[in-house]
């Protein structure tokens, strides 16, 4: 029973964090069609940034998450203007994953010139760093903050997405764009947008989930895959896909790893396996 | 327009490219071997990974499919190769072959699951692939010895006369003959029949099937030729270095292959190994200054490539080489 509840609040936070993360590159790839590799740097800056306006400048931890999501934007948009703009839209995935892979290289590569090689601890305020009564068991505060973080990322992504102007005119964009653009939605504006979106979410899951998925060098290549598969198992561009993805996916490797932890990550790819090979598009994707 | 160039049979001399093949990869061994005697374990090793990239171009070059996972059928034939060298099998040209049939089996089988789709669930699938494999080879020790490796691998002498020396003399001819025969060989087979139907299928798979080829079954063979070509690669690392470790089939292994062949031109044998060459040269120098350093140049190396020539040094150079030929032509 203890077993089965931590392994229930494990599987959440961490499926919530693959949530929070990977959804900005699931609304990426379903609008702009690109495989953006590079989506895991952005959270690793994000993160970056954090620990240094928390470790450094001793900022509190709202006003250091706060700057991470603003500064990881800030930093994404010479990024954004001078190279993504050539490969919206475009096909050609080999091009799309070499240019992506570079910018991941060259992230990471900057990233560690300017704070050095070393783990980046992101300490917790006392608030979320003690156990919670949750009734009937103690759990890990901060697992809960991050679930309820998921939950809300969820439910102001709907928000957004079905009941704004906003939210129309991307999945206009999403489901046809050249009609999109046919009928006046200027999507150039709204890519920059989309991305910018996508880049704040990436870097705020991973500030926030930096405790399950620790900021390190290597972060953005070795949590780069991760990101990717959550996307194509939920499906490209759906909110409810990647949040089912993430959880099941999260559910997949927590249980792999409590119960058989010398296979590492052998059941998280064996369900990847699986699963793709049985809806190719998403569990809730489109074909396109 | 496709990124291809049409391919035009030679009628000049029946085997004059085949044999371009072997004097060029003659003529670099010769130059690598007198001008850097004191790098030849490094440029043997260069020799096994030019074969991977040359396999990887054989399936995205040639057929299309974008894959990160090439490094599963390196890694597994150099752990097949390696235990059949512990078990006794020591004659080098036999552990060649048995890592060419361990590269085809892994290939047919991983091929089978990866074409099957086209896009992204391709690209995921061959990923979960090679990590599957990844995580196997950490957990499988008594194959594998784990993240230890396998080491202790004493092949016998080629042709019961040339022993492997320390200095990899020996190991570097050996591995330069081979990747020779190779080359000369897939040049045939690209120009073939069915190397010309793949580039119809990578083309335009629709188009391919109404002129009546069966496109699925195709894919899987092209695998498996890979594999084969991927597996001698991993022979070659399990024979010449005498140790097999985990980075044989890790992600970073894929992905950096992948680059090595966009580099150089996907789509051409000979950009597969310019590619191959200058990346793991440039690699090289640099990482031995510092590896974060090395992750900055060869991102913005990447970046560069992608923005100004997308198709590789290759088509880059000769577009290049055309556009001096006719801005000196009208002067």
């Amino acid at each position: 029973m203890r077993t089965i509840l931590s392994i229930g609040v494990d599987a959440v936070s961490y499926g919530m964090v693959l949530f929070m993360i990977s959804i900005g590159l699931s609304i990426m790839m379903g609008l702009m069609r690109v495989v953006n590799l590079a989506h895991g740097a952005f959270a690793m800056i994000g993160g970056y940034l954090a620990s240094y306006a928390l470790r450094a400048m001793g900022l509190p931890y709202a006003v250091a998450i706060l700057i991470a999501v603003v500064g990881t934007i800030a930093i994404s948009i010479p990024f954004e203007v001078l190279l993504y703009r050539r490969i919206y839209r475009k096909s050609d995935a080999l091009t799309q994953l070499l240019l992506t892979i570079g910018i991941t290289f060259f992230v990471i590569g900057i990233v560690n010139f300017v704070f050095g090689p070393t783990l980046k601890s992101i300490p917790l305020p006392p608030a979320l760093s003690g156990p919670l009564d949750i009734g009937f068991r103690m759990v890990p505060t901060h697992r809960m903050f991050v679930i309820a973080c998921g939950a809300v990322t969820a439910l102001a992504l709907w928000f957004l997405l079905d009941k704004t102007e906003f939210g129309v005119r991307l999945r206009a964009a999403v489901d046809n764009g050249d009609m999109a653009e046919a009928l006046g939605i200027r999507t150039e504006m709204l890519y920059s947008a989309t991305f910018a979106l996508a880049v704040g979410l990436a870097a705020f899951g991973g500030v926030v989930g930096a405790e399950l998925l620790p900021i390190e060098p290597f972060y953005a290549l070795r949590y780069m895959v991760t990101f990717l598969v959550v996307v194509s198992v939920g499906g490209a561009g759906s909110i409810a896909g990647a949040l089912s993805a993430s959880l099941l996916l999260g559910l997949a490797d927590t249980t792999g790893k409590y119960l058989a932890p010398e296979f590492g990550e052998f059941f998280f790819y064996l369900a990847v396996i699986v699963i793709v090979f049985l809806f190719p598009h998403g569990l809730l994707g489109r074909a396109h | 327009m496709s990124s291809t160039t049409i391919v035009v049979p030679d009628k000049r001399l029946p085997l004059a490219t085949e044999l371009a093949g072997i004097a060029v990869i003659a003529v670099l061994g010769i130059a690598g071997y007198f001008l850097f005697p004191d790098d030849l374990a490094f440029l043997t090793r260069l020799i096994s990974i030019a074969l991977l990239v040359l396999s990887l171009d054989l399936v995205t070059g040639y057929c299309g499919v974008a894959t990160l996972g090439q490094a599963a059928l390196f890694g597994v034939s150099a752990y097949v190769v390696g235990n059949a060298c512990l078990a006794g099998i020591t004659n080098p040209l036999l552990l060649l072959l048995v890592g060419l049939a361990a590269g085809a089996v892994v290939g047919l089988a991983s091929g089978a699951l990866i074409t099957r789709f086209r896009g992204l669930p391709q690209l995921v699938l061959s990923i979960a692939i090679g990590q599957l494999v990844a995580a196997l080879s950490n957990k499988l020790s008594i194959l594998t010895g784990g993240s230890d490796g396998l080491s202790g691998i004493t092949p016998g002498k080629v042709f019961g006369i040339f022993a492997f020396d320390m200095y990899s003399r020996t190991a570097y001819v050996f591995s330069a003959v081979v990747l020779g025969v190779v080359f000369a060989l897939l040049l045939r087979f690209v120009r073939s029949p069915f190397g010309l139907l793949c580039r119809g299928i990578k083309d335009d798979d629709l188009r391919a099937q109404m002129i009546g080829a069966s496109v699925y079954p195709r894919l899987i063979v092209m695998y498996g030729v890979s594999g084969a070509v991927a597996g001698i690669g991993g022979a070659l690392t399990a024979i010449t270095t005498g140790v097999v470790g985990l980075d044989s089939v890790s992600f970073e292994r894929s992905a950096e292959v992948l680059v090595m062949l966009v580099l150089g031109g996907a789509g051409s044998l000979w950009g597969a190994l310019t590619g191959a060459i200058i990346f793991q040269i440039f690699e090289h120098i640099v990482s031995a200054t510092n590896p974060f350093h090395w992750m900055t140049l060869v991102g913005l190396l990447l970046i560069l490539i992608v923005v100004f020539m997308p198709r590789g040094l290759a088509h880059g150079a000769a577009a290049l080489w055309s556009k001096l030929r006719s801005r000196g032509g009208r002067s």
